[in-house]
């Protein structure tokens, strides 16, 4: 039974007919798996009038794209996505199917998996395959401890996974690539649909602050207090960067939960990221490891936070933080502007 | 109006201790809680039930014995009624035997009343999965919205709810036929201060419990741990990243040096004009 089921699967979401950075990302992961496994890697698209977008999904390294097109699939419902999915996992049998750990990725993915009666494994941050067994290794943080675990799907398929966003990477797009585009027909309605969407609202300042900054400084419970965290803001009040925390900051009331870096966060990757306080948890580190330049400040010798910094400054955040500024201030008045990135 | 909340009790993370030796979780070192996103949810429902003329809120849960205490919490909250799912068959499940042990107990709470609304917390900050909530919904037959931010209007006669569904970048504003399922995120209310009467009545409560006899058309196998697809194969350490280079001295130093080396990195950090 479980040998019917052949090929690695990408969820390809889009949204106003722009694929979804995670999707690219987890083809490039898909690829590796599937190489590995010696089948071939398809995305899977659905939506209206996406058929252009097939492309795309070969330039970034699919072998396959299946293809349901349809009026009722504009925008993103749980209900009519998941008869797209089911109607090709039945009739195609993939035996790995990854979805982007995003909130469209994780709803269909939870309700696909519960129509299939299969496993799945949510925010997966590590993807392996053990080949002898033909098993995905979804690997993710286990709850609280420094410590990882891996998740196994043995006797049911397709073994299924949504992913982190930013932790995978995408190949590089070669429009050399060839790939097949399989289309299925799908019979739906609008009328049978028991939700609508009546209209989407972007907000798109307030992500934009954290995801896209180019500075991010974060603190954690070592600011002390609400007081203390102030000095996060005054920081990056006066370098132009986003405000990012840890859990335990946003679940003490310091921030808002927008601006949470970590596993049930925000994953992003600044080119400097600031880490005040922080000791370095793993929920939160898989949320910044991956930025290109990363500076710790802690009491704590031996916190993790300093094993994936750039620059690590072992003392106590409260007499060098507002060092920090001093300098800042002096410097920028030195070159008579702004302080801004490149 | 019917509206079925379900909760769990979750470690209390933020005081959670690591087991240094081990790396895992010292359990005993935690109280356990109400899961922070159950309580807006059970809150949501209280005002729902101040939205709508005649509304009951019973809450469901799967746990020990000792999870009648998130009932009780839930009841303080504003929740009329509690029942509680307990028995060694249910242990050890993963998400999809989870789901489906709650959607029996609901089938069973239907013969009681159906339930017009469906309300989960986002995720529980134990597993941090979110995957039960539509799961339910799925063996429901009933549409799952999740990650409501906003219960915007609701319609008793056209039976539809207005809902604002968060996204990656901004919201969808959805109207679903009810009876549906929701799961909440901590935006979508503040925890008010429990009401004196409600404070008694949950002293008082005695939440129904259920085995699982007391279930019907159960299928055994799709329980607990025989019913979970998904193992934990093993647990690891991730390989430690080298690490940086510290900058040492008094921290005058420190902080000249770090200037120094953000002003060098120009490709990073420059000052304009």
């Amino acid at each position: 039974m479980i040998e019917e089921y052949r090929g690695v699967w990408v969820f390809i979401e889009q949204n106003d007919g722009e694929i979804e950075g995670v999707s690219l990302e987890l083809l490039g992961a898909g690829r590796k798996l599937a190489d590995k496994l010696e089948v071939a890697l398809a995305g899977v698209l659905l939506g209206d009038n996406v058929k252009s977008l097939c492309p795309e999904v070969i330039a970034y390294g699919a072998d396959e794209v299946y293809v349901v097109d349809h009026p009722v699939m504009k925008d993103y419902r749980t209900e009519s996505y998941m008869k797209g999915i089911m109607l090709l996992a039945e009739k195609y049998k993939p035996e790995i199917f990854l979805y982007g750990a995003t909130p469209n990725g994780k709803d269909l993915a939870s309700a696909v998996a519960t129509d299939l009666s299969t496993g799945l494994t949510a925010d997966t941050t590590m993807l392996d395959v053990d080949l002898e067994k033909r098993l995905l290794e979804a690997s993710r943080p286990a709850f609280g401890g420094n410590i990882m675990a891996t998740i196994l799907c043995k006797k049911h398929r397709p073994q299924m996974a949504t992913v982190r966003p930013k932790v995978m990477k995408a190949l590089e797009r070669d429009m050399n690539r060839t790939g097949k585009i399989i289309e299925e027909e799908i019979d739906l309605k609008e009328e049978d649909m028991r939700t609508k969407v009546l209209k989407i609202v972007k907000d798109i300042t307030k992500k934009a602050s954290l995801a896209d900054a180019h500075v991010v400084v974060a603190g954690g419970k070592g600011m002390g207090d609400l007081q203390g965290f102030q000095l996060i803001h005054e920081l990056a009040d006066t370098i132009g960067a986003s405000v990012g925390g840890t859990r335990d900051v946003v679940e003490a009331g310091w921030l808002p939960h927008e601006l949470q870096v970590g596993q049930t966060g925000e994953t992003i990757t600044p080119k400097i990221y600031f880490a005040i306080g922080i000791s370095g948890a793993i929920q939160h580190v898989v949320g910044m490891k991956n930025s290109e330049f990363i500076i710790a400040i802690n009491k704590d010798p031996n916190a993790p936070i300093f094993d994936v910094a750039t620059y690590g400054i072992v003392g106590d955040a409260m007499e060098i933080v507002p060092k920090l500024i001093e300098q800042f201030k002096v410097l920028r008045k030195e070159k008579g502007g702004e302080v801004s990135y490149v | 109006m019917h509206i079925v909340v379900c909760v769990k009790q979750v470690p209390d993370t933020k005081i959670i201790k690591i087991n240094p030796k081990t790396n895992t979780l010292d359990r005993r070192s935690a109280p356990a809680i109400l899961n922070p996103y159950d309580a807006h949810a059970v809150q949501e429902a209280v005002k729902i039930k101040k939205m709508v003329g005649e509304c009951t809120i019973s809450v469901l849960s799967m746990g020990p014995p000792q999870a009648t205490a998130v009932i009780k919490k839930s009841i303080e909250i504003g929740a009329d009624k509690g029942y509680l799912i307990s028995d060694r068959a249910f242990a050890g499940a993963d998400t999809l035997a989870t789901s489906y042990a709650l959607s029996k107990a609901l089938e069973r709470i239907a013969k009681e009343e159906p339930a017009d609304l469906v309300i989960c917390g986002l995720h529980a900050i134990d597993g941090d999965t979110g995957q039960v909530g539509p799961g339910i919904a799925r063996r429901m037959d009933i549409p799952p919205v999740t990650n409501v931010i906003e219960v915007t209007e609701l319609n008793e006669k056209e039976k539809t709810i207005l809902l604002k569904r968060k996204l990656a970048n901004g919201y969808q504003l959805i109207q679903a036929d009810y009876p549906c399922l929701m799961t909440v995120g901590k935006e979508i209310n503040e925890i008010e201060y429990s009401p004196m009467p409600n404070m008694i009545k949950a002293a008082r409560y005695e939440p129904i419990i259920w085995s699982v006899n007391d279930l019907e058309n159960v299928n055994r196998p799709q329980l607990g741990l025989k019913g979970s697809p998904t193992i934990v194969g093993k647990m690891f350490t991730p390989p430690k990243p080298e690490g940086g280079k510290r900058l040492e001295g008094n921290s005058d130093e420190q902080v000249s040096q770090l200037i120094e080396l953000l002003q060098d990195k120009k490709e990073l950090f420059f000052t304009a004009r």
